[in-house]
């Protein structure tokens, strides 16, 4: 079975994410589908799934147009998608699971036995002998639940694999079983769509590569053509076309500093960061970035190692202590973690105050008006519920939330996200000043154009490890190259 | 600028409501309207509007407090115990009443907070707890008696020349209902609102979540103690004095347009909420309904005002002005 997609573009009240994007996979075949974050792999994904539909172009399968309404739909046609996060019910078992909502049923009631079978022949087809159809799910390693996936994709009949960073979960050795299995599921037939951008794996499985860059196909080769130094510059070469404000020319003494910071998803970092100066964090996703923001914060506090506020040690072991101590963070999920969706502007933007600073409340609220403005709040009030405010709007009250207790260290991660090109503006724009003004920033960002126009010095993260430092103006392939673990330029950073 | 009805927001309905009920008892019996009258209305009302009080501070940092009503019994029929009559025992009575709300107060907030027992549950099994004690302690008989100073709040009054009597619990409802208002005013009131809200993002931002909640739990065991000292006074010593109160209370707060779940709604409004079910109890009787209805009625408010809220919220739930951005493609 093939498939064949042509001239797919969608966008998002009017902020296009695909351009016309064409992609074909064939019988027996691995595409590998690579882009930055932000590239539009996982929308082409959801389009091919049925939960977008394209605004133009066309889906065909062996041939035949399909219009694809909703998941199920893509489903019955033969594609299965394997999505980042699992799908897996942890206490049910393999073949409960594999048969979710499709259970075959036996004088009314479900037929247990004839599913555990249909099961383990499908786990005996792709040679998996580590667990049985009666395992129960949560027991699993996570390569093992992502085999459950599969095995669930190929008990709906599916010939058209597409997998979405299937190994962002794993450790290294699964990553082998993991491309076994996918040379497996060739072998009889199936076509496989590979989402990825890590280097190794992608030249280890994949007969095509397609890479995607700003919701545009910029080629297909097959994968003999290509060499992974040229595919990480198709993957992020483009001009740097966005304005960022100027990078600072001189700093103050170390504010921030990390010595051997550990925690579960990170190991042994050093990091300084100086008054006046933006560092930005990057990385690929689990790389462990936010995690790092987190221990620095209190909110998961490191198991190991030592932190430093000018030059004092500190013991941060929770947000409540670490705001004390002069450290702010941003957080990666505005809504769940940033703000107080039902009350006021004003209630959240005095909250840090409340919470931590009450001698400091009363004159807070005086500064309120001044606070908002500095931020460039745009709201029909300060008794306006944050909810009833645009993205960019609530995540300037976040920011004012926190300019409000003068924090020395300034923790961002992905300040800008889901938020408008005028907004993102603004936020940068304001970062600067604070830094300007002798605040010490640490910034993760997935864009890495932003990150880059942002930072003066980049920390690269690789599997919970610094893996390099880049200064300020490193090209975005010295990024992604450390980022992916493939090559490690040591650059030497002028202090 | 803040409009008036902003301003009152969810709470101006409650206040609407009281006003229609004080309207319809002064028709049917016009004597309600003098003060005196008036007063002993306020009276019989302050108990459960101090409970309301205390069950707010709880509810609306996103917890519930089912333990207050047995908590009541256990205060008064202690304190009857211990008093048995001797004036003299009055004072270190009521202290230790104080220490023992402060005491379940706590072990409720940490058993809610600390060991992550929904309050549900945690108030569910105190009230069971607290009501097998008593019973164990008083073998279904309450004995003693209380002390004639300390039923005086409950049952006397202050002589205001040229007003009459003052009922010593109006005054006290008045001074919990400012120190109430005052608290929701400083910075402790703001987080605990934030926490009710938000608790996640009311952690990072500094707030000791736990700590806030737990408090909360003892400011409505305190409040459950004020009101056995004055129910003790006014309705006498019995194993069933505290009966049902935590559903009144929760039904209050709920009528106060103060929203389970926590995050919203005025303390003001849930006490105004107690006066409304006092009110409602009031007009039945007037009109000859059997009292044996009162939780009947109670359930079906509660129910009403619940729902109420649901589709307040369902309405609110308008578009934001500006479209959120398009989904992250990863």
């Amino acid at each position: 079975m093939t498939l064949a997609m042509a001239g797919i573009s969608k966008s998002f009240l009017g902020v296009g994410v695909l351009h016309d994007v064409d992609l074909d996979v064939r019988a027996g075949e691995v595409h590998a589908l690579v882009g930055e974050n932000g590239a539009g792999k996982s929308t082409l994904l959801k389009v091919l799934s049925g939960v977008h539909q394209p605004d133009a172009g066309t889906i065909a399968i062996d041939g035949e147009e399909r219009t694809f309404a909703n998941p199920r739909h893509a489903q019955d046609a033969g594609v299965a998608i394997i999505h980042q996060e699992f799908t897996l019910l942890p206490e049910r078992t393999v073949a409960q699971n594999v048969f979710l909502g499709r259970e075959p049923v036996r004088r009314g009631l479900v037929d247990t036995v004839a599913m555990e079978h249909a099961t383990a022949a499908l786990l005996a087809e792709i040679g998996e002998t580590g667990f049985g159809p009666d395992a129960v799910v949560r027991r699993l390693s996570v390569a093992q639940q992502q085999v459950v996936e599969i095995v669930k994709a190929l008990a709906t009949d599916a010939r058209i694999v597409a997998m979405d960073e299937p190994t962002a979960a794993l450790a290294e050795h699964e990553v082998a079983l993991l491309t076994d299995l996918v040379r497996r599921l060739t072998a009889r037939g199936i076509a496989v769509l590979y989402v990825s951008h890590r280097m190794p794996e992608i030249f280890a499985l994949a007969d095509r590569i397609t890479v995607l860059k700003d919701g545009a196909r910029v080629t297909t080769l097959t994968a003999a053509e290509l060499e992974p130094p040229t595919l990480v510059r198709l993957m992020v070469g483009r001009p740097l076309s966005a304005y960022y404000p100027p990078r600072a020319t001189e700093f103050g003494d170390v504010r921030l500093e990390v010595r051997g910071g550990t925690a579960p998803a990170i190991s042994g970092i050093d990091l300084t960061v100086r008054a006046g100066e933006v560092v930005g964090v990057a990385g690929l996703q689990g790389a462990g970035r936010t995690e790092l923001l987190r221990a620095i914060f209190g909110a998961d506090p490191f198991t190991a190692g030592d932190v430093l506020l000018d030059g004092r040690p500190v013991r941060l072991s929770s947000p409540r202590r670490a705001i004390a101590a002069g450290v702010a963070m941003v957080t990666e999920d505005r809504k769940a973690e940033g703000l107080a969706l039902a009350q006021s502007v004003r209630e959240n933007a005095l909250l840090v105050l409340h919470a931590v600073f009450r001698r400091r409340a009363r004159v807070g609220a005086a500064r309120t008006r001044d606070l908002l403005a500095t931020v460039g709040l745009r709201s029909a009030g300060e008794d306006q519920e944050v909810r009833f405010l645009s993205g960019g709007n609530q995540q300037k009250v976040v920011l004012a939330k926190w300019l409000a207790a003068d924090p020395r260290v300034l923790l961002l991660d992905e300040p800008t996200r889901g938020i408008d090109v005028g907004a993102k503006a603004a936020v940068h724009e304001l970062v600067r000043e604070q830094a300007e003004a002798g605040m010490a920033v640490l910034m993760v960002c997935s864009e890495l154009p932003e990150l880059i126009g942002m930072s003066d010095r980049i920390c690269v993260l690789h599997e919970g490890r610094l893996a390099g430092e880049l200064p300020a103006g490193a090209s975005e392939e010295d990024v992604m190259a450390l980022a992916t673990g493939h090559g490690v330029p040591h650059v030497e950073v002028p202090r | 600028m803040r409009t008036l009805r902003d301003r009152v927001g969810a709470a101006a309905p409650v206040f609407g409501v009281l006003l229609l009920l004080l309207v319809a008892i002064a028709v049917v019996n016009p004597n309600f309207l003098e003060p005196a009258s008036l007063l002993a209305y306020l009276k019989r009302a302050a108990p459960l509007a101090i409970l309301a009080v205390g069950q707010y501070f709880v509810i609306v940092s996103g917890e519930f407090d089912l333990s207050v009503g047995s908590l009541v019994t256990v205060q008064v029929v202690v304190a009857a115990r211990l008093i048995d009559g001797d004036e003299s025992a009055t004072v270190p009575v009521i202290v230790l009443l104080i220490g023992l709300g402060l005491l379940v107060g706590l072990v409720n907030g940490l058993i809610t907070t600390r060991l992550h027992v929904p309050s549900f549950v945690t108030t569910l099994g105190m009230l069971l707890v607290l009501s097998g004690a008593v019973f164990l302690w008083t073998g279904g008989a309450p004995r003693g008696s209380l002390s004639e100073s300390f039923r005086e709040p409950g049952r006397q009054g202050i002589d205001i020349p040229g007003f009459g009597q003052v009922p010593w619990s109006a005054l006290i409802l008045i001074a919990v209902a400012a120190g109430a208002a005052v608290l929701m005013r400083s910075a402790w009131g703001h987080t605990l609102v934030a926490t009710g809200d938000n608790d996640r993002a009311a952690a990072l931002a500094g707030v000791p979540v736990e700590r806030v909640r737990t408090t909360a739990f003892v400011l409505s065991a305190l409040a459950a103690t004020v009101a056995a000292i004055l129910l003790g006074g006014f309705a006498g010593v019995s194993a069933q004095v505290g009966e049902g109160l935590e559903f009144s209370a929760i039904t209050a707060v709920v009528l106060g347009g103060v929203v389970l779940g926590g995050g919203r709604g005025s303390v003001l409004a849930a006490l105004a909420g107690a006066l409304v079910l006092e009110a409602l109890f009031t007009l039945l009787n007037l009109l000859g309904v059997s009292g044996a209805l009162e939780s009947t009625v109670q359930g079906v408010i509660i129910i009403a005002a619940v729902a109420y809220a649901a589709r307040r919220a369902g309405r609110r739930r308008r578009p934001p002005a500006v479209p959120e951005p398009s989904p992250q493609p990863a």
